[in-house]
């Protein structure tokens, strides 16, 4: 067992090898030697790359990335002695990948085996040095930055564990994708950097996650914000709209990267996405959408363990664009399919299987992977965070399941989605009783410094309100209760219908900034308050019910995002027309 | 078989050595070359050929699973012959106009099918980057779906149905009546564990289809080898991919019913051992049905269009059972038979309200269908919900109890069911008839309910005028 440990990576040059035995993705080869775990292998003629996940002196284990139809033993197999590692890249954005950071625009219209294709032609890019020849430079700091083609400013790092006196610095100006941009301790950095897919990358510290990221979704950033660098499970069933939110995040949220994986969800979809963002312009940049996003892209008939690496890959791809000092947001939609990968492959392995089949290492594998997320300091002592919503679709809506239930456990927030409201298409279907937020406590201003706690509660409140009556009008009918629960009941439709849904097809309501959403918030509080004091002293609760509310429901229609003014003006007709106490 | 074979190549080696058979699995020793997935031929003594697969391969074992089953067989009388590849299919259009069984063997008195080019059953995922988003409708003909859940090219839409309604029915009407506005259009049909006399109606009614060589029939019936059901969809979708993306056809894909796929393939997996997930379906459910139902779409540059109808019974209704359920996670909306509806004594038997054609939008409206197309599609989705909610207001508190504007939602739906649902098993709408349906019953409620669409059409039309 010496030998198998003996090398260091790089290293090893571990000898060819043979098949042994094939079993649909599960493949064994002979050990020669010199193999480690989460080794990348090529399987047979058509090279199907697989990764070792056990081996004895005797036989390696190995996970196949693409379909091993023809795969016989006593075909060759080649080690290649470094483990599945991710080509990071300036120049990942804007760009659509396989599972395992493949590029897609560059493969043929079917994905048959073996026609997986290596990276794109490099791009070149425009470098500005940023240290001078004899200055110390340690790991993370930026020697300089390039710009791509998307007009994006990407910092190049000294990787982790290398450091020391800068030796040379490329010219300012045009680069070749893999120039050497800098020589720093005697190693050649270039923009270009490989990273293995399961090793988080290493900071200088995790900080608290104190910055709240705007989703420019109202009901999640005034009821249940989630910070930067936080974490946050969207279970839902199907047709609760799950993907149409996490599409309109990725779209409309004031981060600075997304990662997108598409983890084993509809081909379509995929599409749609992105065709959109080619489109869509970037609010806060003027560029498009896509200059900022990374679309990892592992539909539900692509190969099933492709599926299992892609979280990895995405999360390491987000880690890189952290490192350089921004905020990412990786959105894996959906985590479920990712943990079908990993029942499918136990049951392959003949591990013993725990709850519905799913392995016993479940639990670990989604915390380690939600604890890729964090608000952190880089090794440059920059600020950097990675936040990660991950969709779960549980079967039969059963929020019981082992991955809702583990997932739960190690997040920090949750958005579930309701099927009732989206059967009432209320979107999104974001039901407040069944969501949480553990970041709302330290977030309590939004990044315009306005205080967000006093409107988050005086919302929750009417919407609890408003539920625990709806039980008892279904029963007696609305016109039974007491004139203040009257009101309360109205005050939850005002809320729901003014407030919380959002059309993802409108034009002017399709994202929201904090600006409208407090001024929409205050709106609703202050025609309710209204009611209540019209109703206290004496006004009938009918003629109170029967005022014209359409210009404050309508008023998130008529607002642009960024637009107060409409809303005020909507509160005030309202006010006027309920007049005061008598 | 004479619709599945290997491609040609060096006459394979054939082996004897065949050591074990426990349920559908053949245990070869001695093989060499041999590679997972593979298709393998077995002969038995009285001559009798069968058909298989290779499950695993290890050193110089190969676990053959056989499609028609190891009943009868002998193995020390049992050759084995391995094709060298993955099991392919010829395709091509001599599949056009012809009844097949779920193997693609003949049922129909007429010579094997031949193509000129052959393909992987498994056939190869669509590049997402090279997809092209749906859009375009394909018109079945049928009121419910045209006007209200619009099936586009690419989608896949499933009809969720349950025991005693009529979805073979519904199914062959659509696989009858579809077609893609003078596009060049074709029908595959895949039948899977149908009985016998569904069997012999579903051709019968498709006949004239299949007289115009616009329609491919695969007919698996409940009596036939339950590992042949697993193979009729791929089958069906194989060919119906070549037709599309190579033959520049719109090619709707019919099949039915999905639920006796999933217990095909709930039983072959307990019969490999394999480790049960929810109702001892396997886990690879998800990722089973995915595969099938991801072949739609269209293609960046290529003229056709594959689109895909599933038909699933909910074993007892239950929406919540993993092939609906699974289903509705990968599929783009459903369309839901109500069996409520059904005991009403009115066909198609949908219900609007839980029935949803997620790419509408792509497929219908200005442009593609008619432009008051989706606000009249809207605004009777509306009125159905609201005649709904009128009717169990009625229930409970009595129909004096109901505003004006209730009152004529609750008359609305009656006039609903017999004026556009209730359409008949042999009629074709045109969609121009089936929005007319829709406006009528919509002009029964006053002109100020109906919000959602152009007040200037609404009023040419309740004036007489033309719109």
């Amino acid at each position: 067992m010496a030998e198998l440990t003996a090398a260091g990576p790089g290293a090893r040059r571990p000898a060819a090898s043979r098949i042994l035995r094939v079993a649909g993705p599960l493949v064994e080869v002979a050990n020669t030697g010199r193999i480690a775990m989460n080794d990348l292998l090529l399987l047979g003629p058509a090279q199907v790359p697989a990764e070792v996940v056990a081996l004895t002196t005797s036989r390696v284990t190995a996970q196949a990335y693409e379909y091993t139809g023809g795969l016989a033993p006593g075909q060759p197999c080649r080690p290649l002695g470094h483990p599945v590692t991710a080509r990071l890249s300036p120049a990942l954005l804007g760009g659509v990948y396989d599972g395992l950071l493949r590029p897609l625009a560059t493969a043929g219209d079917r994905l048959a085996p073996g026609t997986a294709t290596g990276p794109a032609p490099g791009p070149r890019w425009r470098f500005t040095p940023a240290v001078a020849t004899g200055a110390q430079a340690g790991e993370g700091t930026a020697i300089g930055e390039v710009c791509t083609e998307g007009g994006q400013r990407t910092r190049v790092l000294v990787p982790p564990g290398r450091g020391g006196e800068v030796g040379h610095v490329a010219d300012p100006g045009d680069q070749a994708e893999d120039a050497v941009l800098a020589v720093v301790g005697g190693t050649e950095i270039r923009a270009v950097t490989d990273w293995p897919v399961r090793r988080p990358r290493p900071v200088r510290e995790r900080v608290p996650a104190r910055h709240p990221l705007t989703t420019g979704q109202r009901v999640i950033d005034l009821l249940f914000p989630v910070a930067r660098g936080s974490t946050v499970a969207v279970p839902g069933g199907f047709g609760t709209g799950k993907t149409v939110l996490l599409q309109q995040i990725a779209k409309w949220c004031d981060a600075d990267v997304i990662v997108y994986v598409g983890c084993g969800e509809r081909g379509n979809e995929m599409a749609e996405v992105i065709a959109d963002f080619a489109e869509l312009p970037d609010p806060r940049t003027g560029g498009r959408l896509a200059d900022r996003t990374v679309i990892i892209a592992n539909t539900s008939n692509m190969p099933m363990m492709a599926r299992e690496a892609s979280i990895h890959t995405g999360a390491t791809v987000a880690e890189y664009f952290r490192d350089t000092g921004r905020d990412v947001v990786v959105i894996a939609d959906s985590t479920s399919r990712w943990a079908e990968a990993l029942r499918e492959f136990a049951s392959r392995t003949g591990e013993l299987p725990a709850e519905e089949g799913y392995p016993a290492g479940l639990a670990s594998a989604l915390a380690a992977f939600y604890e890729r997320a964090g608000a952190v300091r880089t090794l440059g002592a920059g600020p950097g965070s990675v936040t990660v919503l991950g969709a779960v679709s549980p079967p039969g809506g059963d929020l019981a399941e082992p991955v809702t239930a583990h997932t739960e456990r190690c997040v920090r927030g949750r958005w579930a989605l309701d099927r009732d409201l989206a059967y009432a298409r209320h979107y999104p279907a974001l039901s407040w009783s069944q969501s949480f937020s553990r970041d709302a406590d330290v977030l309590t201003a939004d990044p315009a410094g306005r205080d967000t706690t006093g409107r988050r509660a005086a919302v929750a409140g009417l919407l609890a309100e408003a539920d625990r009556l709806a039980d008892l009008v279904d029963l007696v009918g609305a016109g039974a209760l007491p004139p203040p629960e009257r009101v309360s009941v109205l005050a939850g439709r005002l809320v729901r219908e003014g407030l919380l849904q959002q059309s993802a097809l409108s034009a002017n309501d399709a994202h929201c900034t904090p600006a409208k959403t407090a001024a929409l918030a205050d709106a609703v509080l202050a025609v309710v308050a209204r009611c209540r004091s019209l109703v206290a002293s004496g006004t009938p609760p009918e003629d109170v019910e029967r005022a014209d509310f359409t210009p404050l429901l309508r008023a998130r229609e008529d607002a642009g995002p960024d637009d107060t003014a409409p809303v005020h003006a909507a509160r005030d007709t309202v006010l006027t027309a309920l007049g005061g106490p008598r | 078989m004479s619709g599945a074979n290997g491609p040609d190549g060096p006459p394979p080696v054939t082996y004897t050595s065949v050591r074990e058979l426990r349920g559908p699995l053949a245990v070869v020793t001695g093989v060499q070359g041999v590679g997972w997935d593979e298709f393998a031929t077995l002969t038995l003594a009285s001559g009798e050929r069968r058909y298989g697969v290779v499950l695993e391969v290890r050193d110089d074992i190969a676990v053959v699973e056989v499609l028609e089953g190891t009943g009868g067989m002998d193995p020390a009388r049992l050759r084995v012959a391995f094709a060298g590849s993955p099991l392919t299919v010829p395709v091509g259009e001599g599949w056009l106009g012809r009844t097949c069984d779920g193997r693609g063997a003949p049922r129909d008195g007429g010579p094997p099918v031949f193509g000129r080019e052959s393909a992987p059953v498994e056939g190869a995922a669509i590049n997402p980057v090279r997809r092209r988003p749906p859009g375009e409708p394909v018109l079945t003909g049928i009121a419910a779906v045209d006007a209200l859940t619009t099936l586009v090219r690419g989608q896949k839409l499933p009809v969720f149905s349950a025991a005693g309604l009529p979805h073979l029915e519904l199914a062959v009407q659509i696989a009858a009546q579809a077609t893609t506005a003078g596009e060049r259009f074709s029908v595959v049909f895949a039948g899977m564990g149908l009985t016998h006399a569904d069997a012999f109606a579903v051709r019968d009614a498709l006949e004239e289809r299949a007289a115009a060589g616009e329609l491919c029939l695969l007919l698996n019936t409940a009596d036939d080898p339950v590992i042949e059901r697993l193979l009729t969809p791929r089958l069906a979708l194989t060919v119906a991919e070549h037709l599309a993306f190579d033959g520049g056809r719109h090619v709707l894909v019919v099949m039915t019913d999905m639920t006796s796929y999933a217990e095909a393939l709930r039983e072959v997996s307990a019969a490999r051992g394999e480790v049960p997930a929810r109702r001892a379906y396997p886990g690879y459910l998800y990722s089973d049905l995915a595969s099938l139902y991801e072949r739609c779409g269209r293609i960046a540059g290529r003229p056709g269009s594959v689109t895909v109808v599933p038909v699933l019974t909910m074993p007892a209704g239950d929406l919540t059972h993993p092939v609906p359920d699974l289903t509705g996670y990968i599929t783009e909306g459903q369309i839901v038979l109500s069996p409520e509806i059904h005991a009403a004594g009115v066909y198609p038997p949908v219900d609007a309200l839980s029935s949803l054609s997620r790419l509408m939008r792509r497929g219908a409206g200005p442009g593609r269908t008619r432009p008051d197309h989706l606000d009249v599609a809207a605004q009777l989705t509306a009125a159905l919900a609201r005649a709904r909610q009128a009717a169990e207001l009625a229930a409970l508190a009595g129909e004096t109890a109901l505003s004006p504007a209730d009152r004529s939602y609750l008359a609305l739906y009656p006039v609903y069911l017999r004026d556009f649902l209730d359409q008949g098993r042999d009629r074709t709408l045109t969609l121009d008839e089936s929005l007319e349906r829709a406006w009528r019953v919509l002009l029964t409620l006053p002109p100020g309910e109906l919000g959602m669409l152009p007040a200037a059409v609404v009023r040419a039309r309740t004036t007489g005028a033309a719109p």
